[in-house]
C-alpha cells in the first residue's frame, strides 16, 4: 500500500570526491545500506536501510560519509507529530506491537540537569584529591544495628555478607543473549580490573565466565533461566530482578531465532525456542514470597552471599522499597524509566514508571522515616550519564550506581536504538559472529576501565570541593544539592533546597 | 542420621542435613521452608510437613515426604528426586529443569509453571489426583502428568498450558469440556505417546502402591504446543 511507504529518516551524504571506493563501508554494513556498482565504478546506498548508526562514517578512510536527518517532513503539527503519524501507519499496516529498544528517548524532565552540587569557599576547606587521600570504597549489604563485643571486650564480627566496591559504580544487568561474548568479556574483565561488579541478567553465566566470579552478580528472573546451584555459587551475589526501568511490569522475550549455539547452552534451553521471561515470577505475589525466594536461594548458598532485590521506579515505589527492606534482602536496586533495554514495546518503555531521582529520593526518606535505612544498600540506576549524575545520586541516598547504557557507548555503542534487529554493527547487541568480533574485548576492557577510572577522580574532585574526602559521608546528604526551575513538589520529594536558598 | 525437627527452624535445620550423612530421617517437620535447598548426593526421609520451597534448586537429592508438602516444591529444580505421599500446594516444581516429582494426591494451582527441558535433562512431575488453574502454564519443556486417580472431572482447572511452547502434558481420562489455548492441541495418547511415559507410571504405581492396571484402566489425551515461538507474530519495528 503506498500509505506504508516511509521516506527513509537520515541521508547517507557521500562526498563523491573524496570517495576512493574501497568499499569499506559497504562491508562493514550488516543492514546492506552500502554497495557498488561495478559498471559505473560508483558506491549506491539504499538509505531506507540505515539505523544511523555511523558505523560507515567511522570506518571510512577518507571521511567521505556523513548521515544527516532527512527534510522531507510532513507538515508541521506540534500534535501530530512525525513519529505518532509513523507509528500508525507501521501499526495499520501490520497489527504489530510496536518495539523499540535502549532507554526512553522522549522529553521528560532530567532531574539530574536540576540539580547543582555545592562546593566550600573560605570556610570548611575544599580538600585536593591530588594532596589528601580520598575514599570512594562503598561496602554494600545490611549493616548492623549494634556494635556487639565477646566477653573480652573485642568486637565481634556480626556482619552480614557485603559486596566491596572500589568505587561506587557497577555495571547493570545485561544478559549474555541481548548483548555478545565479547561485550560480557569486556564488562568481566573490567570489573575485576576496577574492583567493582557487573551482572549476569537473567541469561545465566557463560562456563567461561565463572573466572570472574568474584566480580559478578548473577541474576535470577522469572524465567529462571541458566539459574543452578553452579550458578548461585559463582557469583559475589545474587539479584531477583523483579522488574526493569525500561518495561516496568512486563516481562521479557528473546525470539528462537536468538537461542543458538552458547546463548542455548547458558540459558539451559533448547536451541530455536523462545525465552520467555513472564512479567511476574509466578511464585511471587506479595513482600511475604519475595521473602520466601530471598532466603532460599539464601539457603542455596549457605548465607555467603548478600541478595538484591531489583525493582522498577513505579508510582509507589517508597512503599516497595520498604516492603522490600523488611523481607530479608540486603540490597535494593531501583531502576528508573530511562533505563535501557535489548528489546521493550515503545508503549510501555516510554510511558511507564517514573524518573530515578525522584524514586531514589522518595525512597531513602521513606526507609529513614521508618528506621530501616540500615536494612539494606541502595543502588540506583536508570540513566546515569556522568561522574556528576553518579555523586547526586549518592547525595540523594543512593550508596552505589548501576550504569549500563554509559557502558555500552565506552563500548563503541552509537545509541541508533536497534538492538531489537540482532544487527548490531558495533558487535555489541548481536549474536552474528562476523559482527560480535568486531568488538575487541581487550580494547573494550580497556575502555571501560578508562571510563570509570576518570569518572572515579572526578567524584573525588567534586567531593573535594565540598570538603568531603569520604563517599560515606555524601550518601544521603542532600545539603549538599539545590535545585534549579522545580516546583516546590518536585523539590520536596527531592529533599533539597532551591538554588539560592 | 534421624533429625528432631522440633524447634528448629529452617536454617538448622539444613545446616544439620549438610553435615555429611548421606541418609536422613527428618520426624516431627512443621512447616519448616527450604529444606534441602539446592542439595545433591543425600537421601531424606521426611516425616511431617515440610514448609514452603521444599528442594528448591534441588541438584540431585531424593527426598521423600510422608504427609503433605507446601508451596513451591521443587522450584528451579535442576536433579533429583521428590516424592510426595500427600498433596502438594501451590506453584510445584515452577521452572524446573530436570528431575523427577511424584504427587499422590493433588497439585494446587500454578503446578509446573515454565517448566524447561534442556540437553539430557527431562523433567517429569507425576500428580496422582488433581491439578488447580494455570497447569504447565509456559511450560517450556519436560512433561506434566496427572492422572486423576479416584476423581470427577475436571482433573485440571481453568488456563491449562497458556503460553505453553514446549514440553507435554498427559491428563489421564475424562477431558470433555476443558478449555485450551489456541496454540495447545490435544489429542489421544498413541502408543509412542504411551511408551514415553511409561517408566514414569511404573514408577508411581510402584512409589505408591497402586496397581498399574488401575492407571492403565483409561485413555491419556496429550497436549503440546502448535509452535516454539508462540510471540513470533506480535512485533513490529520501531
Amino acid at each position: 500500500m503506498p500509505v506504508d511507504f516511509m521516506y527513509p529518516e537520515y541521508e547517507i551524504a557521500r562526498n563523491d570526491s573524496r570517495c576512493i571506493r574501497c568499499r569499506v563501508c559497504e562491508r562493514q554494513c550488516a543492514n546492506e545500506v552500502h554497495s557498488y556498482e561495478e559498471s559505473g565504478n560508483f558506491m549506491l546506498s539504499d538509505e531506507s536501510k540505515c539505523v544511523n548508526c555511523h558505523r560507515c562514517v567511522s570506518l571510512c578512510p577518507t571521511r567521505a560519509l556523513k548521515i544527516v536527518k532527512s527534510d522531507h517532513c510532513f507538515k508541521e503539527n506540534a500534535n501530530w507529530n512525525q513519529a505518532a503519524i509513523k507509528e500508525i501507519y507501521k501499526q495499520s499496516g501490520s497489527g504489530g506491537v510496536l518495539l523499540s529498544s535502549m532507554g526512553n528517548p522522549e522529553r521528560y524532565p532530567v532531574y539530574w540537569d536540576k540539580m547543582l552540587i555545592n562546593a566550600s569557599q573560605v570556610t570548611n576547606p575544599s580538600i585536593d584529591p591530588l594532596r589528601e587521600p580520598m575514599e570512594t570504597k562503598v561496602f554494600l549489604g545490611k549493616k548492623p544495628e549494634r556494635i556487639e563485643r565477646g566477653p573480652d571486650g573485642s568486637l565481634r564480627n556480626n556482619l552480614t555478607p557485603q559486596l566491596e566496591l572500589a568505587m561506587p559504580v557497577m555495571f547493570s544487568a545485561m544478559s549474555y543473549g541481548s548483548i555478545s561474548y565479547n561485550a560480557h568479556e569486556s564488562l568481566a574483565r573490567a570489573s575485576r580490573e576496577l574492583g567493582i561488579f557487573y551482572n549476569t541478567g537473567e541469561g545465566g553465566l557463560h562456563e567461561d565466565f565463572y573466572q570472574y566470579g568474584e566480580n559478578t552478580i548473577v541474576q535470577v528472573a522469572s524465567g529462571r533461566f541458566g539459574v543452578h546451584r553452579e550458578y548461585l555459587e559463582a557469583g559475589a551475589a545474587i539479584e531477583i530482578k523483579m522488574g526493569q526501568g525500561a518495561k516496568p511490569g512486563i516481562g521479557g522475550h528473546l525470539p528462537g531465532e536468538k537461542i543458538v549455539g552458547d546463548i542455548s547452552k547458558t540459558r539451559m534451553i533448547p536451541e530455536g525456542s523462545d525465552a520467555i521471561s513472564p512479567a511476574p515470577h509466578h511464585d511471587i505475589y506479595s513482600i511475604e514470597d519475595l521473602r520466601q525466594l530471598v532466603f532460599s536461594l539464601k539457603e542455596a548458598t549457605q548465607y555467603k552471599k548478600p541478595v538484591i532485590v531489583k525493582v522498577a521506579a513505579v508510582h509507589n515505589i517508597a512503599a516497595i522499597a520498604s516492603g522490600i527492606a523488611r523481607s530479608g534482602a540486603d540490597i535494593i536496586a531501583i531502576d528508573g524509566f530511562r533505563g535501557g533495554t535489548g528489546a521493550a514495546p515503545t508503549r510501555i518503555r516510554d510511558n511507564v514508571g517514573i524518573p530515578i531521582e525522584l524514586a531514589l529520593a522518595s525512597v531513602d526518606a521513606r526507609l529513614r522515616d521508618e528506621g530501616i535505612r540500615n536494612n539494606v544498600s541502595l543502588v540506583a540506576g536508570g540513566s546515569i550519564r556522568n561522574s556528576a549524575d553518579v555523586v547526586k545520586a549518592i547525595a540523594l541516598g543512593a550508596d552505589a550506581v548501576y550504569i549500563a547504557t554509559g557502558a555500552l557507548l565506552a563500548l563503541g555503542c552509537h545509541l541508533c536504538r536497534s538492538c531489537q534487529s540482532g544487527k548490531c554493527n558495533w558487535g555489541i547487541a548481536t549474536q552474528r559472529p562476523e559482527l560480535v568480533k568486531r568488538l575487541n574485548p581487550d580494547m573494550g576492557f580497556r575502555r571501560l576501565v578508562n571510563l570509570l577510572t576518570a569518572w572515579n577522580h572526578e567524584i573525588k574532585e567534586l567531593m573535594g570541593g565540598m570538603g568531603i574526602n569520604s563517599i560515606e559521608a555524601l550518601k544521603g546528604n542532600r545539603l549538599m544539592l539545590r535545585g534549579t526551575g522545580l516546583n516546590e513538589n518536585e523539590l520536596g520529594i527531592l529533599g533539597i533546597s532551591h538554588a539560592g536558598e | 542420621m534421624i533429625i528432631d525437627a522440633a524447634g528448629r527452624d529452617h536454617r538448622s535445620l539444613n545446616e544439620e542435613i549438610r553435615k555429611g550423612d548421606s541418609d536422613i530421617t527428618i520426624n516431627g517437620c512443621l512447616g519448616q521452608r527450604f529444606i534441602a535447598s539446592g542439595m545433591d548426593n543425600v537421601r531424606i526421609l521426611i516425616n511431617g510437613t515440610p514448609g514452603n520451597a521444599l528442594g528448591a534448586y534441588l541438584d540431585g537429592a531424593d527426598i521423600l515426604v510422608r504427609g503433605n508438602a507446601q508451596d513451591a516444591a521443587g522450584d528451579t529444580m535442576n536433579e533429583g528426586r521428590i516424592v510426595i505421599y500427600g498433596n502438594v500446594g501451590d506453584a510445584a516444581g515452577y521452572a524446573m529443569r530436570g528431575g523427577e516429582i511424584y504427587i499422590r494426591g493433588d497439585a494446587g494451582y500454578r503446578a509446573g509453571i515454565h517448566m524447561k527441558a534442556y540437553s539430557g535433562k527431562l523433567p517429569v512431575m507425576v500428580v496422582g489426583g488433581s491439578c488447580g488453574s494455570f497447569l504447565g502454564e509456559y511450560q517450556a519443556g519436560g512433561m506434566i502428568i496427572v492422572l486423576g486417580l479416584d476423581k470427577e472431572r475436571p482433573v485440571v482447572g481453568n488456563f491449562c498450558g497458556t503460553g505453553m511452547h514446549g514440553g507435554r502434558i498427559y491428563l489421564r481420562g475424562d477431558i470433555e469440556g476443558l478449555k485450551l489455548p489456541k496454540q495447545v492441541s490435544c489429542k489421544k495418547a498413541g502408543s509412542d505417546e504411551m511408551e514415553v511415559i511409561e517408566k514414569y507410571l511404573v514408577e508411581f504405581s510402584q512409589l505408591f502402591d497402586v496397581p498399574y492396571e488401575k492407571i492403565a484402566d483409561k485413555e491419556f489425551h496429550v497436549l503440546t504446543p502448535d509452535t516454539h515461538n508462540p510471540y513470533k507474530q506480535l512485533y513490529v519495528q520501531n
